[in-house]
């Protein structure tokens, strides 16, 4: 058995060192290319009819007008008459045109008549549910209510709430997708996360065998969770592409259907009661929630509750799902962990208020109840140290002057173990080096940390190294989701990697006179290990091959990973804000963030991502709300105008401390994507708290409820 | 967006010959920030659409002793780095600096920010500008926060502009128009509440068009806008107040008070101004004056935040006229 462990953290060349992402600046010049961007030769354009009723059941579909417009190329029709549509913006047709303005006037020419139904679509007040609510069963441990009555308990009783919130992929969900109907064969180039499954995913759709789709992808601009499927309009798009003759069709959703129907996070809102000893041991949680994750009910993870401090003595879970005439809710950026961690740190910042104990004291007495209690306390010992906890934390609401200042905190945890993934590693005689892998780059450095592994693996500088990945022709490998992919293509490429250098070894152990377990590679030689004198260049080396080039395939076993990747990490957020108490406007001064995670390929890439995760907590804590009308059925701000989200001069500083240390570096590599933007709206939610001296139950911490906080006006929410 | 005839007049006199008498006949198209997302939204469906970038005598911003005058063309960036504006409007600076994207800066005029439609969520969903629904207002039973806290008719949008305002402070007029002539309008009467649903929100017919704004000199009259905006970058206030202020030594001489963003039409506070005559400007005066101001509002059901977001405006604006912010 090779052994696939990774050099010891004091001999990394490559690895670990702070390298800059290598598609960036293609990016930044505007040289890379996504999918929405690609343009096969003969393209034409297609766009969706979306119901304008929340419920309606579709009396008729005429096309007939549409197909004698000018440009026409082929319709499809999802929603025959008698379906039901259960929330505005359901796919009715697809229509294709030669050009994108023909596809919209053919679009506006199919008449389809409604029998509009009954709706629900706002779930923040679970009484007017009824029916809908789904409830998921009490669970009960220890005796809740005997801690709350016991002698000396500190109790507090109060409601909290977030609304729906969705990706907001700046790219839009969509493909091109064109189907050569005489050879049964498909080019695809689709938005994804998942690009070796994806295809496959798309010809299930269309009862054709994986193998006839070809699938390809060099960026995507943005995911958070939503792009995993081919999706309806993935398969329609393939179907006007057969019926226009093979042609390649272009269909993009619009931002006001991405927003609306390409995924959105569950809300949560809810009634919580906690207690605790007078000395600040928690001992009670009882809470009752209730969220919507659209019209098939995704669902929201209570048993989580309390967040992080799940071990407390004496707890009761209740929960419901509301179906709602909306869009299906899709896995966004850790998904069910935002939303708890801020019913619970919310909660445990306004008892301790209560307690009139320094909230960070409060967390600290209680990290018995979590599963690192360790990693915890020095995470927030770090953090504290670098907000300058001691020295600025005040006692709730006693900050004075017309702005107030206020600092908060946030526990939160994620998985992160690497995926499935297969890698293919080919030495070719003339030293070049190729890695093909069947996964994606999301813009998170993934070209970039498979290319310091392998550089690092075969002892060569990373230009040496060419990396081919985005397509489903290569070794398959896992979607990015769930913080999975960098502990994934990492075991894979280094393992291939290993297995094709061992090969070397073998073929050039003769000439260096040596077994060859004896030899290295490093500094693009193949040396007798340390003895630098008796080496080869690497190129010489490769020469040895004659004609035959080297090829590996090697894989990483989520079950058995062999030590190269693990899961479960911890992180501590801290906030400090400014609110201005006339206005509502919350400024964040700055937001630190300590993360544990396993081996760091590389520290650049991975600050960037818990600055990117920071950024969508803030957005998210500020701003992010999705409007929903009862009377029309509609999200009213499906666009980029009222669905806000932050921007440069709104996020303030930010400071990530990689917890980088030879016990963590053990452990192997972990994600970082998710775990990075658990904390943050919680710590922000609890600064501001903190600041002026009231909870602002539901969020986001816009002018409107942070005024209706302090005024007192806040609408109960049920 | 539907197919439409484009016409690009170079004259004046030619451009109000290509225009119609109904609104859905043809569109006047300046920098077409607001045009052109109407017109994709199927809310403006105009047969034709006339571009009026090509004609010089609308353009520039200039400055005489009579005042300034700001052509239909001159663009938000234009009059936000005039020297002549800078000097003596700050309160126009400010409106401009608002509207915090570079690129609608840099296509948007002033003038369009006068004729812009509103930006209420359920007008540009396609349910109207009044937002009517089985006689009822959608607004006032639905989502209202960013609406009207000053609506006496059924309009309960708020004006999109913020330079109107300003403008109204400042005793600005448009000068309009049309084949059979032209007329001027005070600012403060171009904007109207509208009735029905095929109303304008301005005193403006389909067959004119806004040629200038004239605003009188400043004459060391202190002026200054202040605006409540969430985000630090591009996003709609939730209230702006303009104000304007001569003085008599450390005290009020005149005064005037204009709301923006909380009704549907910029909201004149007349009895606030005139209750700081003979006042000096401080926290206190300030802070009363912009409580009077909002004296009159009715918030909806949702939106009674903007009561005080309105009254903190008028307030800064007139520490900052004073030179206390
Ligand atoms: C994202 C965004 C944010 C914004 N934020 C703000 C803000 O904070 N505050 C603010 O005040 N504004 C804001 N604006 C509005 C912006 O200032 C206006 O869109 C812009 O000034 C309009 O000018 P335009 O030349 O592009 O008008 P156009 O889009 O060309 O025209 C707008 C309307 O006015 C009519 N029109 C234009 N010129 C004339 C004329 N000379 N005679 C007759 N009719 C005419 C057009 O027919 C059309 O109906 C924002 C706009 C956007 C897109
Ligand atoms: S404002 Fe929008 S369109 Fe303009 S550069 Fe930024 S992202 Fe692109």
């Amino acid at each position: 058995m090779p052994n696939y462990s990774y050099p010891p953290m004091e001999q990394r060349r490559v690895m670990g060192k702070r390298i800059t992402r290598l598609d960036g600046m293609e990016k930044a010049a505007g040289k890379a290319k996504y999918n929405s961007d690609v343009r096969p030769k003969g393209t034409i354009h297609a766009v969706g009819v979306f119901s304008p009723h929340a419920h309606a059941r579709v009396k008729s579909v005429d096309t007939s007008a549409a197909q004698q417009a000018p440009g026409f190329a082929a319709v499809s029709v999802v929603a025959a008459p008698g379906a039901e549509v259960n929330w505005a913006g359901q796919e009715i047709a697809f229509v294709a045109a030669q050009t994108e303005e023909q596809a919209r006037d053919c679009a506006r020419l199919i008449k389809v008549e409604y029998e509009a139904l009954p709706h629900l679509v706002r779930e923040e007040n679970l009484a007017k549910a009824g029916s809908r609510g789904k409830p998921a069963g009490e669970q009960v441990t220890g005796d809740p209510e005997a801690a709350f009555s016991a002698a000396g308990a500190v109790t507090h009783e109060a409601e909290y709430g977030i609304p729906v919130i969705t990706h907001c992929c700046l790219e839009p969900h969509g493909q091109i997708v064109a189907w050569d109907g005489a050879a049964n064969k498909i080019e695809y180039w689709p938005s994804t996360q998942a690009i070796s499954a994806v295809g496959g995913d798309l010809a299930k759709q269309l009862e054709l065998p994986a193998t006839q789709v070809h699938s390809h992808q060099d960026h995507i601009g943005g995911g958070f969770g939503s792009k995993f499927q081919s999706d309806l309009w993935g398969a329609h798009a393939a179907k006007l592409s057969k019926m226009a003759g093979g042609k390649p069709v272009k269909l993009y959703l619009e931002r006001r259907e991405e927003l609306t129907i390409a995924g959105v996070r569950p809300s949560v809102f809810g009634k919580v009661k906690l207690s605790a000893s007078a000395s600040g041991e928690m001992t009670g949680w009882d809470s009752t929630t209730w969220m919507t994750g659209g019209f098939a009910g995704g669902g929201l993870n209570a048993d989580l509750l309390p967040y992080v401090f799940r071990n407390v003595a004496n707890r009761r879970i209740n929960h419901t799902a509301v179906s709602t005439n909306n869009g299906a809710s899709r896995a966004w950026r850790a998904p069910n962990h935002p939303q708890v961690c801020y019913i619970t740190c919310a909660a445990m910042e306004d008892l301790a208020a209560k307690l009139k104990m320094d909230p960070m004291e409060f967390f600290l007495k209680n990290l018995d109840k979590t599963p690192r209690a360790d990693t915890y306390k020095a995470q927030i010992l770090k953090a504290a140290e670098m907000i300058a906890w001691k020295q600025n934390w005040k006692p709730r609401g006693s900050s004075t002057g017309t702005v107030k200042r206020g600092l908060g905190l946030a526990l939160g945890t994620w998985g992160g173990a690497g995926h499935a993934s297969r890698c293919r590693t080919t030495i070719n005689p003339d030293g070049s080096v190729l890695i093909e892998i069947g996964s994606q780059d999301l813009g998170t450095g993934t070209r970039t940390i498979i290319t310091q592994v392998v550089a690092e693996t075969l002892g060569l500088p990373m230009g040496g190294i060419t990396l081919k990945l985005g397509d489903n022709n290569y070794p398959a490998s896992g979607a990015s989701g769930g913080s999975t992919t960098v502990g994934g293509v990492s075991a894979s490429s280094r393992k291939a990697s290993v297995d094709a250098l061992d090969k070397l070894f073998a073929a050039v152990a003769p000439a260096l006179g040596v077994p060859a377990d004896q030899l290295e590679a490093v500094d693009s030689k193949i040396q007798v290990k340390g003895n630098a004198a008796k080496s080869m260049t690497w190129k010489a080396a490769c020469a040895k091959l004659g004609v035959s080039a080297i090829i590996a395939e090697n894989a990483n076993d989520p079950r058995n990973p062999g030590g190269l990747t693990t899961g479960g990490v911890g992180g501590c957020q801290m906030a400090d804000v400014s609110v201005d108490t006339e206005t509502g406007i919350v400024k964040i001064n700055k937001v630190v963030a300590v993360q544990d995670v396993g081996l760091v390929i590389n520290p650049k890439t991975s600050d960037s991502q818990v600055y990117g995760g920071v950024i969508m907590g803030i957005c998210a804590a500020l701003m992010e709300e999705r409007v929903m009308d009862e009377m029309t059925g509609r999200f009213l701000n499906a666009d980029m105008e009222f669905y806000k989200l932050a921007g440069a001069g709104d996020i303030g500083e930010i400071e990530v401390h990689m917890d980088i240390t030879p016990d963590h570096d053990k452990r192997g590599v972990i994600g970082i994507g998710e775990p990075a933007t658990v904390p943050t709206i919680a710590c922000i939610a609890n600064a501001v708290a903190n600041a002026i001296g009231v909870r602002v139950p539901v969020l986001p911490l816009t002018p409107k409820n942070v005024l209706n906080a302090l005024h007192n006006t806040t609408r109960r929410l049920a | 967006m539907n197919a439409f005839e484009y016409a690009s007049p170079a004259t004046l006199k030619e451009a109000l010959g290509l225009l119609g008498n109904s609104w859905s006949d043809a569109a006047v198209l300046a920098g077409g920030t607001d045009l052109l997302s109407l017109m994709k939204d199927h809310i403006a469906e105009p047969k034709r659409v006339v571009n009026i970038k090509g004609i010089k005598e609308l353009g520039g911003i200039t400055k005489s002793g009579g005042g300034l005058r700001i052509g239909a063309n001159a663009t938000v960036d234009e009059l936000m780095e005039s020297a002549a504006v800078r000097a003596e409007y700050p309160s126009l600076v400010a409106a401009a600096r608002g509207i915090d994207s570079p690129q609608v800066r840099n296509m948007g005029t002033v003038v369009g920010d006068l004729c812009q439609r509103p930006r209420c969520w359920y007008y540009r969903n396609g349910f109207g500008l009044l937002a009517m629904k089985g006689g009822k207002s959608l607004v006032e039973s639905g989502q209202n926060e960013f609406h009207s806290i000053f609506s006496s008719g059924p309009a309960k949008f708020v004006s999109a502009s913020s330079f109107g305002p300003a403008l109204i402070a400042l005793g600005a007029k448009v000068k309009i128009a049309s084949a059979s002539g032209s007329r001027e309008v005070a600012v403060a009467d171009f904007f109207k509440a509208p009735t029905g649903d095929g109303d304008r929100e301005i005193d403006l017919k389909p067959n004119e068009i806004v040629t200038e704004i004239v605003v009188p000199a400043a004459k060391g009259a202190k002026n200054a806008t202040y605006e409540v905006r969430n985000k630090e970058g591009l996003d709609w206030p939730l209230a702006t107040a303009s104000v304007v202020l001569t003085m008599k030594g450390a005290n009020v001489a005149t005064a005037k008070i204009v709301l923006g963003h909380v009704g549907p039409t910029p909201v004149v506070a007349a009895d606030a101004a005139s209750s700081l005559a003979g006042k000096a400007i401080n926290e206190e005066t300030a802070t009363a004056a912009g409580k009077a101001a909002v004296a009159g509002a009715k918030p909806l059901s949702d939106n009674g935040y903007k009561v005080q977001l309105a009254a903190v405006a008028v307030k800064r604006a007139l520490l900052a006229a004073a030179g206390k912010a």
